[in-house]
Order: structure tokens, then C-alpha cells, then sequence
């Protein structure tokens, strides 16, 4: 049965994610997709869930959500202190839905981004072969009051399962993100390069799903490349020396030289990182 | 480029006969992969090879790379197109033509004729979906961006910034020089594939009037209007 979660209160940023759009690079189409594919995997397989199945990407102040039958959903990454009617959530377990429940967020406790998922994923339209939200892409780029959010209704009790499922949590915590060496880190004076291993780096408020802004200036004379290509986690060096730390929702392509590149779980630790966090790098190679 | 990508440098250069050669190596890589798991990109002068997960033995791919590249000699450019894109260069869309005119001493006319003369090379696309990299824009036209970027610039806007030329996909904030208005959506994310033109094909631009414009954007909303291309022998 067709079921809605309706939007009354919209919340700083939220948008519908999967893993994201693949195949379309060459036409200059974002890869898009959850920022923290950790949390997505966790939300999704507490729920035995298609491991891509689409959630809601919750940043920070949460939205308000009604239900319109019941189902089952799952939260997980940041802990924004959930709510289903009156009484609190935790993060990481099944929690039942019935017809009418009231999902809120109050306080943000750890990390930046929480993740809902749902029984069997929102159905929500599928552009390009993703569900993931993105300007002019797909008809809408963030949630609004009154928005209509579509999944299958489901009674039954499918399975019950009581298998405990261990999480670490620890990386929503960590200040070390794993990188390697990007294309132009060899350029880099051995100053600068030794500045990147060791200092500690602030995230700046200017950060989205497109790019994380560090706050340090680091005073460079590197060329621009001729443009190339980028991808998420590609760490930019501009002439004025902020680093820009490549998210999600990058272009596929830049001119500015890329000195560092985020290994995959570095890039979901950085999605987990707010305004004032502080970072540092370390070497994989 | 991390645990998904592999980064393939070429010399620094931005030329046919260097595309021609990334492209028939992107080929070769596109033969040997499966499409599904791993997409090859290519810019001016790189490929990337870009893994939906992560490679798992990197030494295995690249030692796989080196031998597809090692047995090829460069073939030509298969199933090049040229797409006959109509712009419309009067005043209405083409903004900055009186300052072009001005700072480069050249009547509106022969702007017009420089710039549709030439068949463009669609180096790669990039910056927003469906926005096409075009070489071979005449030196005669070369103008640097506006000092202020402009907050909105139209969807299909065709402008001018340094050596490049293009068309915007979606109005967005820009600093290139505007000449005209091409009326033809040439990346529709409801198709699949969104986007007719790829790297290596070519592009020529025709003037059309005001009235020819309308007509054509009531032909494209009707769903009537076919996009003149042919095949290119290169």
C-alpha cells in the first residue's frame, strides 16, 4: 500500500539520498549521493534492507515528519535526539511506526549529518538512475513544509529479529581522516607538505554537500592545472591558500590544484564534521 | 585518486591530436571494463577511471592499464557528429556584444561570422551538467571574463571567456562575455543518454533571427524540432 511521510516542519537541510548517481560523470552530472555511506549501510542493514536503499540526510536542526501507516525505520550516523510522538529515540535500533506517528528532532548531541531510513526505502522519483536530490536534477533540492515523501506501508511482521548488531560509533568522533597524496601534492614545497602531516585544520562554516571549506590559510605559489578531473574527497589548494575539501555533490572537473585526496572513510568522517570541528590528516601512503 | 580512482596524466596540453589519442585510450579502457562498475572520464589532458567501490588491488589494475595501452597505436575518433546549434545573436540575448564590438574594434557582423565560422571541438564536459568545453574559438574573439560576474545569466546563453566559448545548460551566477541565446536543450535529464553530444564530437553554430528563435522554441516544446547533425570524417 502507498504510504506518505508528510513534511510540517522542513528543518535546516534535509534532502532524499542513496549511493548516488553513476554513468553520467561524462556529462558533467554530479555523482551525488549520501554524504556518510557508514550510516547509510548501518540504517539500512538494521532495517535488512537493500544496502542502497533511499533515506532522509538530516543536517543538524531536524525536520518534523507525520506518518501515513505504519512501517518500520531505522536512525543512524549523528545523534540529533530523536523523538516519535513524546517519547525519545535512540539511534540505531528498529523503531515501529503506526498510522499518525509525529517524528521531531530536538537538540543535536554528535555529528552533523543523521540518517532515517525506512522499510524497504523511500520511493521517491529516480532520475539518471538515482533517487539522490540535486538542484535541476531532480524536481526538488531540500525538504519543505507541506512535501509529500512516498514509501510502501507494511503491517505485517515480516521478521522479527533480536540479533544484536555491534556499532562503532567512533568515527562521528575522530579528528583523523585518512588521505593519500593527490595528483599535485608533490608540487607542494616540503614546508607546506609537512604542514598538511601535522597541523590540525578547522572546518570553516562555509561547508555543504558540495565542498567543506578548511579555515586555515596556507600561503602557496602553486599554478592552476589545466582543468581536470575531480572527485568527492579531492582536497583543492586555491591561489589564496583555503583548502576545499571536495564533498558529495562536487562538479566533476576544477582547476585548482588537488594536493589530498580522502580515502573513503575519511570522506563519511568529514560529513560528520560541523563549523569549529577541528581535523587532522594522516598519510596512508 | 584515492581507493575509487585512477588518475591517467598526459603532457600538459590542450590539443586535438592530444584528445584524439585520450579518447582512443578511453575506448580501450571502456572495452575492457564493465560499464556498470567503473566509468572512464576524460579532461583535456587526463583520464580518470572511476570505481563504483573500491579497487582491490591497485597494482593488478594498473599493471592491466599498462598493457592496453602499450599494444595501442592511435586510431581515429569513431562515430564523430557534428551538431548544427542555432544561436540567436540579437540584442535581447546577446548583452555583451556592443562592449566585444567596442574593445575589439569589430562590426556586430563580422563578431557573428567569426564565431559561427569556425566547427568547434567538444573537449569534454564539465563545470554543470551539459556544459560542453569548446576549442577553436577564432584568437580574433578572445576576450577576458567581466570584471563582476553576473548574479543570473539565462539557460542557453552562449558566451565568451578568454579562449573558450559556451553555452550555459541552466541559468547560473557567470563572468563570460554573452553573445546570443541557443534555444535548443541539448542535455534533458529524462533522456538516457541525457546528452547527444559527447567528447571528440563537433559543434557549428548558425545565426537565427528573433522570430526563427521563437519558432524553434515552439518546435523543441512541442517536441517537433530535430537538431541538424551529421557525421564528421575527421
Amino acid at each position: 500500500m502507498k504510504a506518505e511521510v508528510e513534511i510540517l516542519h522542513p528543518g535546516l537541510f534535509s534532502t532524499i539520498q542513496d549511493f548516488g548517481r553513476r554513468g553520467f560523470q561524462k556529462y558533467g552530472v554530479p555523482l551525488s549521493g549520501v554524504m556518510d555511506r557508514i550510516a547509510l549501510k548501518t540504517a539500512n542493514l538494521i532495517l535488512q534492507n537493500q544496502a542502497d536503499a533511499a533515506v532522509m540526510e538530516i543536517t543538524q536542526m531536524g525536520p518534523k515528519l507525520k506518518f501515513s501507516a505504519a512501517t518500520k525505520i531505522a536512525i543512524s550516523g549523528a545523534h540529533l535526539s530523536p523523538k516519535l510522538n513524546d517519547t525519545e529515540i535512540d539511534n540505531n535500533e528498529v523503531v515501529k511506526i503506526h498510522e499518525g506517528d509525529i517524528l521531531s528532532f530536538g537538540r543535536p548531541e554528535y555529528g552533523m549529518r543523521s540518517y532515517l531510513a525506512i522499510l524497504d526505502g523511500f520511493k521517491t522519483e529516480k532520475v539518471l538512475g538515482s533517487r539522490s536530490w540535486y538542484e535541476d536534477i531532480t524536481s526538488h533540492e531540500k525538504f519543505e513544509k507541506g512535501m509529500k515523501l512516498q514509501y510502501e506501508a507494511s503491517e505485517e511482521e515480516k521478521y522479527e529479529t533480536h540479533a544484536a548488531i555491534k556499532f562503532d560509533n567512533e568515527y562521528l568522533n575522530s579528528e583523523v581522516i585518512e588521505v593519500f597524496p593527490g595528483p599535485e601534492f608533490e608540487k607542494l614545497p616540503e614546508t607546506l607538505k609537512s604542514h598538511l602531516r601535522q597541523s590540525k585544520f578547522s572546518i570553516d562554516k562555509n561547508n555543504n554537500r558540495m565542498a567543506i571549506q578548511l579555515s586555515e590559510l596556507l600561503e602557496n605559489e602553486l599554478q592552476p592545472i589545466i582543468t581536470g578531473p575531480v572527485l568527492p574527497g579531492t582536497v583543492q589548494l586555491t591561489p589564496g591558500g583555503k583548502l576545499i575539501v571536495l564533498m558529495r555533490d562536487c562538479q566533476t572537473t576544477g582547476g585548482y590544484p588537488r594536493v589530498l585526496q580522502l580515502s573513503e572513510k575519511g570522506i563519511n568522517m568529514m560529513a560528520q564534521k560541523k563549523a569549529g570541528d577541528k581535523v587532522r590528516f594522516l598519510f596512508k601512503s | 585518486m584515492g581507493e575509487r580512482g585512477i588518475l591517467i596524466e598526459f603532457e600538459p596540453e590542450i590539443s586535438e591530436r592530444l584528445l584524439r589519442k585520450l579518447l582512443f585510450y578511453k575506448n580501450k579502457l571502456e572495452e575492457f571494463y564493465d560499464e556498470v562498475n567503473v566509468e572512464v572520464i576524460n579532461t583535456y589532458n587526463s583520464l580518470l577511471i572511476s570505481y563504483m567501490f573500491s579497487i582491490e588491488n591497485v597494482y593488478n589494475e594498473v599493471s592491466a592499464i599498462k598493457e592496453l595501452f602499450g599494444e595501442a597505436k592511435i586510431g581515429k575518433i569513431n562515430n564523430q557528429q557534428i551538431f548544427h546549434l542555432p544561436v540567436c545573436y540579437e540584442e535581447e540575448f546577446g548583452w555583451d556584444l556592443e562592449y566585444i564590438s567596442k574593445e575589439k574594434k569589430l562590426s556586430k557582423e563580422v563578431i557573428i561570422q567569426l564565431h559561427t565560422k569556425p566547427f568547434y571541438t567538444v573537449f569534454f564536459t564539465g563545470f554543470l551538467p551539459g556544459f560542453l568545453y569548446l576549442g577553436g574559438l577564432d584568437k580574433k574573439l578572445q576576450i577576458s571574463r567581466r570584471n563582476e560576474p553576473r548574479m543570473k545569466i539565462e539557460k542557453g546563453a552562449v558566451g565568451i571567456g578568454e579562449n573558450q566559448t559556451g553555452i550555459y545548460p541552466k541559468s547560473s551566477p557567470g563572468g563570460w562575455q554573452i553573445l546570443g541565446n541557443c534555444p535548443v536543450q541539448f542535455f534533458d535529464k529524462n533522456n538516457d543518454p541525457p546528452c547527444e553530444i559527447l567528447a571528440g564530437d563537433k559543434v557549428k553554430f548558425y545565426s537565427v533571427s528573433k522570430e526563427e528563435f521563437e519558432e524553434i522554441s515552439e518546435q523543441i516544446s512541442e517536441g517537433t524540432f530535430q537538431l541538424k547533425k551529421e557525421n564528421y570524417e575527421g
